[in-house]
């Protein structure tokens, strides 16, 4: 019954669905799970019409609705740490915590994986742009982003297609929006050969009194479409809207990913800012993933409930469109605005000002209901709660993988460990896991706004937000695929950890979460274990650090074929800097410095690069968590008098020593104590390499003890140019600088 | 007839980037920024022009291309014709060029890619934007372009060389194959300068690589007391 196509020219409209209850709709084409659609004709006493169809399917898709991930994402709130840094929580478009002296800081990480396969460059593009709008209709200015990017091995021909068009994207459409680029990741592991993750972080600033919330209230209060035309692209790209569902022809199926206009959303930004400004904003929705149906529903449902749309109002590209396509349309670069009247004629005006096209659509009513005419035409009439709010919730089998317990048996411990360290170390730190990232981050703007404090390759990237005070925000993302393979309770925790240690190495306090839970099929009840697992683990951990989940996103159906991807949760933890004239930057700074390694270190190769880049291995489990340990390093590392600090995480000590002394060419000369191999390079976690002036190394001491932080004095930082561990190593640093920064200039150039 | 401070105007089109970044350098240097529109001819009183980095209408068409058009620009073309000092800095520099105040063009960079960088720089000649450099003097100072190679006819090279308006070339390596490693050119005059590289964007070591761009801007408020 699915396929089937109706007669050109008749529009379906609620007379018309009332009329022909038993009309074949193509539900399944749609997405929709036959009893998904059962649902809402018991919901609308009738069968929906095709405009409604649509936008019950998008809205009810794995990616608008959460159905899967719901019941496990609600731990996040129930598990919510007490703060009093918490103004806006899940649920909007990003969460919103107070950064003090009156500033409020919005974060959130999103997905666009699957756009970014099909089509490398819009599809990271437009994953930049998509974030930016969720920030910006929040009410705040956008002030930095950041890109955590996984792709196949580093030299499979595909990567060779994916990876350049991404880095592209990315540069391309943040750099021309004037948005600092400050970090992110670039992970390499063949299980993202057919499915690369692109994930993209947005951070915007605004004054606690100005947070924008998506709702639309005040009847007669005008609602409003501006920024860019509609077109036929991204049709599909939320649920499968197969074109000939609507169209007898089918000649005008479109790619479905969609295109990005940079400049477009620049002008969009700062027409809003200034729209903002002058109060002339009651409520406010980005529109992304759904376009319209979502925006307009949320809106409504989020307000008092109704709401009058006459759809061929929307300004088109292509004026064949069906009113099904405008539902469903996710072209880029589109705002939706709700305005008391008399404020319309200069909500319009400053539109004009920046030559963004805006139509008034409609109008909040009292009905209860969201009422979309088309040429006068009733074509959707429904509650728009039950769109929003309403679809189906699920509670997918959950089964521990079969081969969970072999692979955790399967221990490093059997690995042969080298006798030549220096030669490791080389080949470590040229390894696509570890090597310079300086090809990818070089193509992103870091300094534009004026305001960046720190940036990749930094621990963390530092934005200052208010020039008078000095005040600042740092950002770090993490997520360890291997390590969350192994154990995705402890994984997801292990991942919270580093971004949380990431961002104290800088000197600031951790104060919120955002996340990015990238994962397989939830019809696969392994992927689904680790998915939960990894929920269980990363909402206890926020609990147990006290800081809240502010927000977030869930990217399922991560595979190929039946493979799943490594279970990838991406962390991102926001900290604040009362004066970002205080950070702490990674590099070491002044020879004579004293090198120290604050944390324990264990025997821990679960995981591992060293595993994994010498071996292809990948067993056993993964480094133990300890987050008290982690709270007390952090603690250590805002003491105030450090000269530098960079966590240990990937490659372990080694390669840290190495980003230290490579960062402002000095060298250091150091001696460990134990096995060399396993100093050097275990992964142990809540550790950091620090350094402080000659006269200031019992102070550390001091505020070590006192937090209970072991402190092992390493050496000191050298003016020749060499890294020494003595008696297991001496490798000059323009040799390790060749190897660091060579290798992906050779596989991408 | 020495004034306490001058005014330096900064433009914004709409797809401008760095404009709040010059006004902010301009105040750091001791000026007095003030902000321009595209749409206004009226310059409100500026000394002297920073036409901002950025991608001016999306850079379509040709970067620079459309902006020369704004209305903005008419009173800066008569006012440069006069005397006045102008530093279009990346997008700036090739509006100026598109403007022919300056000779020559930038294309894609020879690497393909966008590039940003910490970069070290010459300062060769002593313009109203350079006056306060010493001669020859090492800068470093972000570079930051997709389409920042300079490009020219063998005898404009010749020309500019002669004449002694390379204002400035990259060291260690040129980041866009801008021909004879050519990071900014002036005019004849030494009034208007285009410069590839970011100057405001180095006005704090906190913020920048070095503070060594402030430069440029102290340079414009020492040739606007002398003039």
């Amino acid at each position: 019954m699915t396929g089937d196509t109706k007669v050109i020219g008749t529009l379906d409209t609620v007379e018309r669905a009332a009329d022909s209850p038993d009309e074949p709709q193509p539900f399944a084409d749609l997405g929709l799970a036959a009893d998904e659609y059962a649902t809402i004709r018991d919901l609308l006493g009738r069968r929906p019409t095709a405009a409604e169809l649509a936008i019950y399917s998008v809205m009810w898709s794995e990616h608008c609705s959460y159905k899967s991930s719901k019941v496990h994402l609600r731990q996040f709130g129930e598990k919510l740490p007490p703060s009093d840094r918490l103004l806006v929580g899940i649920g909007e478009n990003a969460g919103v915590v107070d950064a003090g002296d009156g500033w409020a800081v919005t974060f959130k990480v999103e997905s666009h994986n699957h756009p970014s396969y099909v089509e490398p460059y819009q599809g990271a593009a437009t994953g930049v742009g998509g974030i930016v709008r969720d920030i910006l209709a929040m009410g705040a200015r956008p002030v930095a982003v950041m890109d955590p990017l996984r792709f196949g091995p580093a030299d499979a021909p595909d990567t060779a297609r994916v990876l350049p068009g991404v880095v592209a994207g990315v540069g391309g459409y943040g750099n021309c929006l004037g948005l600092p680029n400050i970090g992110g990741e670039v992970v390499f592991d063949p299980s993202y050969a057919g499915n690369p993750l692109v994930n993209a972080l947005c951070v915007g600033v605004m004054r606690t009194g100005d947070i924008q919330r998506a709702f639309a209230s005040g009847p007669g209060n005008k609602v409003i479409l501006f920024g860019a035309k509609t077109g036929r692209d991204g049709i599909g790209g939320v649920s499968v809207l197969a074109s000939a569902t609507f169209d007898d022809a089918r000649q005008s199926k479109r790619p479905s990913v969609q295109v990005g206009d940079p400049f477009a959303e620049k002008v969009l930004i700062e027409c809003c800012l200034e729209l903002y400004a002058a109060g002339l904003v009651v409520g406010i929705q980005d529109l992304g993933g759904a376009g319209l149906s979502c925006a307009l529903t949320e809106l409504a449902s989020a307000g008092d409930g109704g709401m009058h749309v006459d759809l061929e109002r929307v300004p088109l590209r292509e004026a064949s469109m069906s009113p099904e396509e405008v539902l469903a349309s996710e072209s880029q670069e589109r705002m939706c605005a709700v305005v008391s009247p008399e404020k319309v004629a200069d909500f319009l005006a400053v539109c004009e000002r920046w030559e963004v096209l805006a139509t008034v659509l409609g109008e909040v009513t009292t009905t209860g209901r969201l009422e979309v005419d088309w040429h006068g035409e009733r074509i959707v009439d429904v509650p728009p709660r039950t769109v929003a709010h309403s679809g189906p919730v699920y509670r997918r089998p959950i089964a521990r993988p079969a081969d969970q317990d072999a692979l955790v048996a399967d221990t490093p411990a059997r690995l042969p460990r080298p006798d030549d360290l220096r030669a490791l170390l080389l080949r470590m730190v040229a390894s696509p896991g570890l090597c310079s990232r300086a090809w990818v981050t070089d193509q992103y703007d870091r300094y534009v706004q004026g305001n960046t404090v720190l940036a990749q390759p930094e621990d963390a990237g530092v934005v200052r937000i208010d020039e008078a005070t000095g005040r600042g925000v740092a950002l770090a993302t993490d997520g360890n695929g291997r390590y969350t393979r192994l154990d995705p309770y402890a994984g997801a925790q292990l991942a919270l950890a580093e971004a949380y240690r990431n961002v104290a190495a800088t000197g600031a306090e951790p104060i919120a979460v955002t996340n990015c839970l990238n994962f397989g099929s939830p019809e696969d009840p392994g992927v689904m274990w680790q998915f939960s697992e990894a929920v269980r683990g990363l909402a206890d951990g926020c609990l147990t650090l006290g800081t809240p989940v502010t927000g977030g996103n869930v990217s399922f159906y991560n595979q190929t074929g039946s493979t799943p991807i490594l279970p990838t949760p991406v962390v991102g933890v926001l900290g604040i800097l009362a004066d970002v004239a205080k950070r702490t930057p990674m590099g070491f700074g002044a020879a004579g410095d004293v090198v120290l390694l604050l944390g324990a270190t264990g025997d821990d190769f679960g995981g591992s690069e060293w595993a994994y880049a010498e071996h292809g291995h990948l067993g056993g489990t993964p480094p133990p968590v300890d987050l008290a340990a982690e709270q007390a390093l952090a603690a250590v590392l805002r003491c105030g008098f450090l000269r530098s600090a960079h966590d240990l995480s990937d490659g372990g000590l080694a390669q840290a020593l190495v980003e230290s002394c490579l960062r402002r060419d000095l060298g250091a000369a150091v001696a460990v104590t134990g096995d060399p191999f396993v100093a050097l390079f275990s992964e142990s976690t809540a550790r950091a390499l620090v350094t402080v002036a000659p006269g200031d190394a019992d102070r550390l001491a001091a505020v070590a003890g006192e937090h209970g932080v072991p402190l092992t004095r390493l050496g000191t930082v050298t003016a020749e140019p060499t890294l020494a561990v003595d008696g297991v190593l001496a490798v000059g640093l323009a040799e390790l600088r060749d190897a660091s920064e060579s290798t992906l200039p050779r596989l991408f150039d | 007839m020495a004034r306490v401070t001058f005014r330096v105007g900064v433009v914004t089109f709409p797809g401008s980037l760095d404009d709040r970044d010059a006004a902010r350098a301009v105040a750091a240097a001791g000026g007095e920024p003030v902000r321009l529109w595209h749409a206004d001819e009226n310059l409100r009183g500026a000394d002297a022009v920073v036409l901002p980095g950025g991608f001016s209408y999306g850079d379509y068409l040709r970067c620079g291309a459309i902006a020369r058009f704004a209305p903005v620009m008419r009173t800066v073309l008569e006012r440069a014709a006069d005397g006045m000092p102008v530093l279009g800095i990346c997008n700036g520099f090739q509006v100026l060029c598109e403007s022919h105040l300056l000779p020559g063009a930038l294309i894609r960079n020879d690497v393909r890619r966008f590039v940003c960088r910490d970069q070290r720089l010459r300062i060769t000649a002593a313009t109203a934007w350079t006056g306060a450099y010493e001669p020859g003097q090492q800068v470093v100072i972000p570079v930051k372009n997709g389409e920042g190679g300079y490009v020219a006819d063998e005898r404009t090279l010749d020309e500019l060389e002669g004449e002694g308006r390379v204002v400035a070339r990259y060291l260690d390596g040129n980041p866009n194959g801008s021909a004879r490693d050519i990071a900014g050119i002036a005019n004849a005059t030494g009034t208007v300068v285009g410069l590839m590289p970011h100057p405001e964007h180095a006005i704090d070591p906190l913020t920048g690589p070095s503070a060594d761009g402030l430069g440029f801007f102290a340079s414009v408020l020492r040739t606007l007391v002398a003039a």
